[in-house]
């Protein structure tokens, strides 16, 4: 039994070293830059507030208990031993109805919250136009299109403070989660389904953003900043793109090009891109199709392309169905 | 002549791969020279192998899922190392293709062929004895169920060494896992591996379901079964109806691998999400499974070491049947984020948080079994205790991450992985090894070490606090599960913290190892020959340590719950030591068949693995003449004489006076 | 508790003969099993469910489902479920030779059925409709041929019991055995009949 005090320390140590661990880091979800992720930051608190009601009766309980019955303590008749004691109502009904209320008050606030943010919820509160980004995720980059601006990027993605971003998300591979910490809720990226989601940036700065569902060897690398600025500073960064030397995002060519599986992509910018390209993406996979995709899906080519405008709603379908 | 195999199949160039296939093969081959040279084989085919005794079954199944939990903590400990190191641009020791195979065997391992097989290990020990039966319902298929459960662990450990494993997570999910995305060999020892230990899953299901249904002793109602062979029953209930859903979703992903059909496909009307829905259908359901007979194990654990019934039976008893009930219902709380209404995120969220109910309706009653109690603090209760507190912790994330609006932040980071680490090592984990402690008399004929089993109890518990709180804080700076590498350095730190906590886990787990070599050297000093070490309260408790091979010599009766504590406060100590005249003892004998079916079966599933076509059919005509040969053989019971059983019994009676 | 009169320790009292494998727990176990089969049988439903628009540019249920062929098949099956139960009656009357004609004429109807469905999966495959074309048909080979396999190893039980009623005649244990195949058919039976409405009836309609 020598190892116990010496694992009892390492133990304490680590249980006062933690507070300070936790003020040094400046953690995401507790520091969020976004109207939606400051309400997260709040429901993750009251959530675990709430059942400290319930959890620290428990612990404390469990340690008194175990203490004042030990067997020692009964021998010295210093607590009651009832060997045949099994049952109280007057407790059981206490027992039931603890988790009860805290359960009940958990789901009142489940089904307000649940709404409230609804990603598929537009942020209508807000009072200024959004910004719609689609968002296509690849094998192992992000490619992000700005359909009102006409551009594209990969690994990179601006957004003005205080409006609210529209995003559309798909993939162009297997399933992603796309997810900025700091700005709040994530959402899965799946091919041929069009998910929604809806963030705001509401302070200037440049957060990391990344997808938090493994999709294979590229997966740990799969990571893009996000920045918030200022109207004019997104401008300016628009006409950069705009500016920028690279080629225009065409579809098939240029998508079959960009969705050659990479790691670690640099940051590209596409100064232009063909009009509903999101949709075409969403084609590809989209039913009505040839056998013969089953072949190449994995490498789209032309003649597979359709419109698949009336396709986007079909996230809700499929979740119905599989329902 | 081969299919896919060939001589490049075998990862020469992998050191870490060579040096653990290297151990493998000195300590299997110490293994068969020792039992060459005791002559050993011809007792462990006829003892063992053959065996349809389900305490022995019991024994093989803990034995098994103990050597694989060595295997799945080396992954796990690789990860922690490879997640300390590689910060900021450092690549670590082990590339993504070698690290996502090893935390998809690592989540495969641990609960296929650690944590299931360890929990029906131990309803195949005790529950027979428990409800005061001589067997199993079906004692040959309990044997075939054991067998298959091996064939997938060597399906398993043989995808280490020839070919690779899935680099898919443990669920395998399409598009990802689809003969596009993944076109090596590691999907199908996945899928051919959790098959064959599926369906012996399924077929133990149905047995201890029948078993305890229909072979109840005498005068044992549902109302008078003790509380794990209750939680057993829930299991199985679960095992039979969500296994086949896991059997017809491994299946059709088989079919979209080898046949080209488009169950799960991303083209011609494929829906990965199916898969994903389908999966966890099953998914969730395993993991209750898997914690009730836990909570089984903590209420007699509780009960007994407190000299008190468990408090509430009944309230325990319904608690236990609602959450069976419960965990069909939830499925959907694994993938909020996938985009479903707001109204059905509500559902499954509210559903979810439902189950805290009874959950901690049964927390509540076992400390009001340690109240008015006289508490003896052995390992098991010392592991309760910890259990309880670290599961209400597990508990409290869980219900966390079951709020629709804080899963979309929570979901897939390292949250998740701390949260179920926190229920399945707090529930399941230190229920097994409270429940090896608690039973090892019953089956060995004397007890564990407590010291090294306290030691170990220590090493895990403030392991798991070491190991796993980093990974919560980490969660909230939004670190995703499953990385191999990460460029934010500010991690580094409390990675480290967690790669000390899975060292202390290690040395929890050598301290068990050390516990069973010590006491067996010393197991004349801790034996039992009462057969009652504990002062129990439940039928196993009724026979002699270890149990003879039919269980008990005459039937014993139950009239309430913990019948034989009463009968003991009735009669003395050893009023249930039984008397003659005896009566011949019906009984299955041992069976060749599990064994060979399994080995045709495995043999079938490396060929289909590997596209290896005539020896699939070659094996598969190998189970199918197996097979016919069971079903034509009469030979499958025998009697045991009154005089043989006599003979048993006086030996056991002699030796309970002597020590006396 | 009704429950007690069916413990093994009652059974043992009134047939020493019979511990493990007494006939009231195996029939019970093999009810059990099919339970479990069911929930294979219900997941396919709800996969094929799912994939019924799927169908990929291809033929939808309408374009493929030839019902009067099915009427055909699906009358061979209900009527091998006749036949099979008469083979009960004769057990029951303990006429050993009237079993095997009868089992007899079951497998001969049962093999026809599974002949007329490999005609049709056949036919389906050479036309370009095979299992891989679209989600919708992956969906319906998979159902339709899980049950298609059952009955197949139905076939084979059905022979070996036709072997077994000639070695032993007929004893506890091949009245047990026939017993547990009468449920199996007749659940096959069951298990068509949703086939057959909610597949064919349904698509074709």
């Amino acid at each position: 039994m020598r190892q116990i005090p010496f694992l009892r320390t390492s133990g304490w140590m680590v249980l006062a070293a933690l507070p300070l661990l936790l003020s040094g880091c400046d953690l995401a979800l507790f520091n969020p830059k976004g109207q939606i992720g400051a309400q997260q930051k709040d429901l993750i608190i009251l959530a675990f507030g709430v059942m400290q009601v319930v959890v620290i009766p428990v612990v404390f309980m469990t340690l008194f208990f175990a203490w004042r019955y030990r067997r020692s303590n009964i021998e010295k008749n210093k607590a009651t031993y009832l060997p045949n004691w099994s049952h109280s109502n007057k407790i059981e009904a206490a027992v039931w109805a603890a988790p009860f209320i805290i359960i009940l008050f958990l789901g009142v606030i489940t089904w307000q919250t649940t709404h409230s943010l609804d990603p598929h919820k537009p942020l209508d509160s807000v009072d200024k136009a959004p910004l719609e980004v689609d968002v296509i995720s690849l094998d192992w980059k992000w490619l992000f299109v700005y359909p009102e601006q006409g551009i594209a990027t990969i690994n990179e993605l601006y957004a003005p403070k205080d409006t609210p971003i529209n995003f559309r998300v798909t993939s162009g591979s297997v399933m992603n989660s796309f997810y900025i910490p700091r700005l709040g809720t994530q959402i899965y990226a799946m091919s041929g389904m069009s998910n929604t989601l809806h963030l705001i940036g509401n302070e200037v700065g440049v957060y990391d953003g990344r997808s938090v569902a493994y999709s294979g060897k590229g997966f740990a690398e799969m990571t893009f900043k996000t920045h918030i600025t200022s109207d004019a500073d997104f401008q300016a960064w628009v006409e950069k793109v705009k500016n920028s030397q690279g080629a225009a995002l065409t579809f098939p060519e240029g998508y079959n090009t960009v969705a050659k599986p990479s790691i670690a992509n640099e940051v590209e910018y596409f100064p232009s891109v063909d009009q509903g390209f999101y949709n075409k993406v969403l084609g590809i996979f989209q039913e009505g199709h040839m056998a013969a995709m089953a072949q190449n899906e994995h490498e789209p080519t032309a003649g597979h392309t359709m419109s698949g405008a009336h396709h986007s709603d079909s996230t809700q379908q499929h979740a119905e169905a599989v329902e | 002549m081969f299919g896919k195999l060939s001589w490049d199949s075998i990862p020469y160039h992998e050191p870490i791969i060579m040096g653990t296939v290297a151990v493998i093969a000195i300590v299997g081959a110490i293994v068969v020279g020792l039992v060459t040279y005791y002559r050993k084989w011809g007792y462990l085919w006829s003892e063992w192998i053959t065996s349809v005794d389900h305490k022995k079954l019991g024994i093989m199944y803990y034995l098994v899922a103990l050597v694989m939990l060595v295997r799945g903590f080396a992954d796990a400990i690789m990860m922690r190392s490879q997640q300390a190191l590689a910060a900021g641009g450092a690549e670590g020791f082990l590339p993504p293709h070698h690290y996502d195979q090893i935390f998809t065997a690592h989540g495969v391992i641990m609960i296929f062929f650690v944590a299931t097989p360890m929990i029906i290990g131990l309803m195949n020990l005790v529950v027979p004895l428990q409800i005061g039966a001589r067997d199993v319902a079906f004692p040959f298929l309990n044997n075939l169920s054991f067998w298959l459960f091996v064939g997938g662990v060597i399906l398993v450990n043989l995808s280490l060494f020839i070919g690779e494993f899935a680099k898919t997570g443990w669920l395998s999910y399409p598009p990802l896992s689809g003969i596009i995305k993944s076109p090596d060999v590691g999907v199908d020892y996945w899928i051919w591996s959790l098959q064959l230990s599926g369906i012996g899953t399924t077929l133990t299901g149905v047995n201890f379901f029948v078993t305890i249904m229909k072979m109840r002793t005498k005068g044992m109602g549902l109302f008078q079964m003790p509380i794990f062979t209750w939680t057993a029953l829930c299991a199985n209930v679960i095992i039979i109806a969500a296994f086949p859903i896991l059997t017809v979703t491994i299946a059709l992903l088989t079919l979209d691998r080898y046949l080209g059909t488009h169950f799960f496909t991303m083209a011609a009307g494929g829906s990965q999400m199916m898969y994903v829905n389908l999966i966890w259908a099953w998914g969730h359901p395993e993991v209750y499974l898997l914690v009730l007979p836990a909570f089984g194990v903590y209420s007699e654990v509780v009960a007994t070491f407190s000299r008190k019934p468990l408090f509430g039976y009944n309230a325990m008893v319904w608690a236990t049947v609602a959450i069976t009930g419960l965990s069909f219902v939830v499925w959907l709380h694994h993938f909020f984020t996938m985009g479903s209404g707001a109204s059905v995120n509500t559902f499954f969220g509210i559903m979810t948080m439902i189950i805290a109910i009874p959950t901690g309706l049964k927390i509540f009653n076992w400390l009001f079994t340690m109240y008015r109690g006289s508490i003896e603090f052995s390992s098991p209760i010392l592991w309760t205790l910890g259990f309880i507190i670290t599961f209400s912790y597990g508990g409290v994330t869980g219900v966390m991450l079951a709020v629709p609006g804080a899963n979309f932040v929570l979901h897939d980071t390292l949250f998740v992985v701390a949260h179920f680490h926190n229920v399945i090592i707090g529930g399941v984990v230190f229920a097994m090894l409270a429940g090896l402690t608690y039973w090892f008399p019953k089956a060995f004929g004397f007890k564990l070490n407590e010291a090294w089993g306290k030691c170990s109890f220590w090493c895990w518990l403030v392991g798991f606090f070491l190991a796993f709180t980093p990974l919560y804080i980490l969660s909230f700076d939004g670190a995703a599960r499953r990385m191999q590498s990460y460029a934010n350095t500010d991690w580094q730190p409390l990675m480290i913290v967690a790669w000390f906590g899975a060292v202390l886990i290690m040395l929890g787990i050598v301290s068990t190892v050390i516990q069973m070599i010590v006491s067996v050297r010393d197991r004349e000093k801790n034996l039992d020959v009462t057969g009652d070490p504990w002062d129990g309260r439940t039928l196993e408790w009724a026979t002699s340590s270890p149990a003879p091979f039919y269980n008990f010599a005459k039937l014993p009766e139950a009239s309430e719950i913990d019948s034989f504590w009463h009968d003991k406060q009735k009669h003395g100590a050893n009023a249930h030591l039984s008397q003659g005249p005896y009566e011949d003892i019906h009984m299955p004998k041992n069976t060749v068949a599990g064994p060979v079916i399994t080995l045709f079966a495995t043999i079938m599933g490396f060929a289909l693995v590997w596209h290896i076509w005539w020896l699939v059919i070659a094996s598969g005509i190998g189970v199918f003449v197996s097979v016919m040969a069971r079903v034509f053989n009469d030979d499958v019971d025998y009697y045991v004489p009154a005089a043989e059983v006599e003979r048993i019994e006086r030996e056991h009676q002699k030796r309970v006076e002597m020590q006396a | 508790m009704a429950t007690n009169t069916l413990t093994n320790h009652d059974t043992h009292a009134h047939d020493g003969h019979e511990h493990h494998d007494t006939g009231a727990t195996t029939v019970f176990g093999f009810w059990i099993y099919l339970m479990s089969d069911l929930l294979i049988f219900g997941t396919l439903f709800a996969t094929y469910a799912v994939l019924i628009p799927g169908v990929a540019g291809g033929p939808s249920g309408k374009d493929i489902f030839e019902l009067p062929f099915v009427l055909w098949e699906t009358a061979l099956l209900l009527l091998s479920s006749f036949t099979y139960g008469m083979c009960v009656l004769a057990m029951n009357s303990g006429r050993v030779g009237q079993m095997k004609s009868w089992l007899l004429i079951t497998f001969l109807l049962g093999a026809g059925f599974i002949g007329m469905e490999l005609y049709e999966f056949h036919h389906l495959i050479v036309e370009g409709f095979g299992p891989d074309r679209s989600a919708f048909l992956s969906g319906f080979f998979a159902l339709v041929g899980t049950h298609g396999l059952h009955v197949t190893f139905g076939l084979i039980w059905i022979l070996v019991m036709l072997i077994q009623l000639s070695q032993k005649g007929i004893t506890p244990v091949t009245r047990r055995r026939v017993l547990c195949l009468s449920l199996f058919w007749h659940f096959l039976d069951i298990v068509w009949i949703c086939v057959f409405s909610f597949v064919y009836l349904m698509g074709a309609l």
